[in-house]
């Protein structure tokens, strides 16, 4: 296991429970904080000549919304996006465009379909990483004015592999953020 | 497991939820349609967001200086286990490069003096290039197909935009962007840097240009025959003024029809610090942008 199990409810990790309540600020600032921190990736040990990592942050993104669909609201891709356009090395915007424009796929696949399961999670989330993965090198391809060649082909297998870990760490920062830590 | 989607985005018959869903997708939109202007203004001009950038660069500093000094132990704890097993066999092999590279040192010195006697005779002095900075490789845009990286010195230290980066081994890139205390390298990897050089036997010039992937492209200026082997070393020319001549760039390993393809011979990754250089030809580089500013639009061919 590369996560540690923890129990099924937030509830049973903490000693006092009764007249406790999750706090309201860690609840709604840990999914933030964690996909900003994501953005940040960059600032890693790995300084790398090629685009090898995946893009940690929209894979978080992904995740939370897929887990929690209202927690975070449809406009969070202009704020996040900006956020990820900072450290990203993409021209400014481009973030804030795919980001955006994920967050209203996602509202389109949830209506469009009645039921959820994992595998569809995952497809939806492979097929939404390739078309950002895409449109990324695209924008970056108009910034240098050269067309980038397939790049992205390494980097959108690991995305895809590596994606079902993030919604499991998703799930368990999920856990986290639910603590009953506040005094009612 | 499969089960039904959440019912939680509908607002029911509450006008305010109503109001909010429907002011969410409006935001969201607007989004779409502001990052696409913004996209467009960065595209035309690409130092238009660096403040930000710079900002944010700052404030994540601390960050990144934690991450390059996790890495460097990382490796030293890896060689040194490398190192207890291969000590014996590297032992002999050091021994014999050792007496070689004697010998070679003694012909070079000799060589030095030489160039140095006929330098005096044509009357050509050297500056000595002093380094502004010695620094860290702090982060670098390991998720976009732009190659940057990230410096732990800036325009405090004396770093300014145009200056040449290279580590131990090669050439790094030049600094895009500063802040006080941080500084935006493009890598030689990117496609937008194309880099002066010629071959290290003889002189050939070609230029390199970065895949993006890695890997980097050597393009010959004259084209026609192919004379690139497999192995071929290439270093900085000193031509266009950016970067000072004779810094290993790349190593040619697939030659092609009309250059080949080659790796770096300095990988970032590999770089514990790197060094900060003055612009070699300043003077050179300014009336180069003044006379490409004042040029007319180069003519068109016609086409029948």
């Amino acid at each position: 296991m590369i996560l540690p199990r923890l129990p099924a409810r937030p509830e049973d990790l903490v000693r006092n429970r009764i007249n406790r309540a999750p706090s309201p600020a860690f609840s709604i600032g840990l999914p933030l904080v964690s996909i900003m921190l994501a953005s940040m990736v960059t600032f890693s040990p790995v300084v790398a000549s090629a685009p090898v990592l995946p893009p940690f942050a929209f894979m978080m993104l992904l995740a939370w919304r897929m887990l929690r669909p209202s927690l975070l609201p449809v406009w969070i891709g202009l704020p996040l996006g900006a956020f990820d356009d900072l450290f990203s090395g993409q021209p400014f915007g481009s973030g804030i465009v795919l980001w955006s424009a994920t967050m209203l796929a996602m509202e389109a696949i949830d209506g469009r379909f009645l039921w959820r399961g994992f595998v569809q999670d995952w497809l939806a989330g492979s097929a939404l990483m390739a078309a950002y993965l895409f449109l990324s090198a695209t924008f970056a391809g108009f910034a240098t004015g050269y067309p980038l060649p397939l790049t992205i082909g390494p980097q959108l297998l690991l995305s895809v592999v590596l994606f079902p870990l993030v919604t499991r760490l998703v799930s368990l920062l999920d856990r986290v953020r639910l603590l009953p830590l506040r005094k009612v | 497991m499969v089960m039904a989607r959440s019912q939680d985005r509908r607002p029911g018959f509450s006008r305010r939820a109503q109001y909010g869903i429907f002011t969410g997708y409006v935001v969201a939109i607007a989004g779409v349609v502001a990052g696409l202007a913004l996209l467009v203004v960065s595209l035309v001009n690409p130092g238009a967001f660096s403040f930000a950038r710079a900002t944010a660069a700052e404030v994540a500093r601390p960050m990144g200086q934690a991450g390059a000094q996790t890495r460097v132990a990382g490796q030293s704890v890896f060689s040194v286990i490398a190192g207890y097993l291969n000590s014996g066999r590297q032992n002999a092999l050091l021994n014999r490069e050792v007496a070689v590279a004697r010998a070679n040192a003694i012909t070079m010195r000799a060589v030095q003096d030489e160039n140095l006697r006929l330098k005096a005779l044509l009357g050509i002095r050297d500056p000595a290039i002093m380094p502004v900075a010695t620094t860290r490789l702090i982060g670098s845009t390991s998720a976009s197909a732009r190659r940057f990286a990230v410096l732990n010195s800036g325009s405090s230290q004396g770093v300014r935009q145009g200056q040449p980066v290279r580590s131990a081994t090669g050439l790094i890139g030049r600094v895009v962007e500063t802040s006080p205390n941080t500084a935006r390298v493009l890598l030689v990897t990117d496609p937008d840097n194309v880099v002066p050089v010629r071959r290290a036997g003889d002189g050939l010039a070609a230029f390199v240009q970065g895949g993006s992937n890695g890997r980097i492209e050597i393009r010959l200026i004259n084209s026609g025959t192919n004379p690139i082997h497999k192995g071929d070393v290439f270093v900085t020319s000193g031509s266009g003024g950016i970067y000072p001549p004779n810094i290993p760039v790349a190593v040619a390993t697939a030659p092609h029809h009309d250059g080949a393809e080659g790796h770096l011979a300095s990988d970032p990754a590999d770089a514990d610090f790197v060094v900060v250089m003055p612009v070699f030809q300043a003077t050179a580089v300014s009336a180069l942008d003044a006379s490409q500013k004042a040029a007319p639009p180069a003519p068109e061919d016609e086409t029948p």
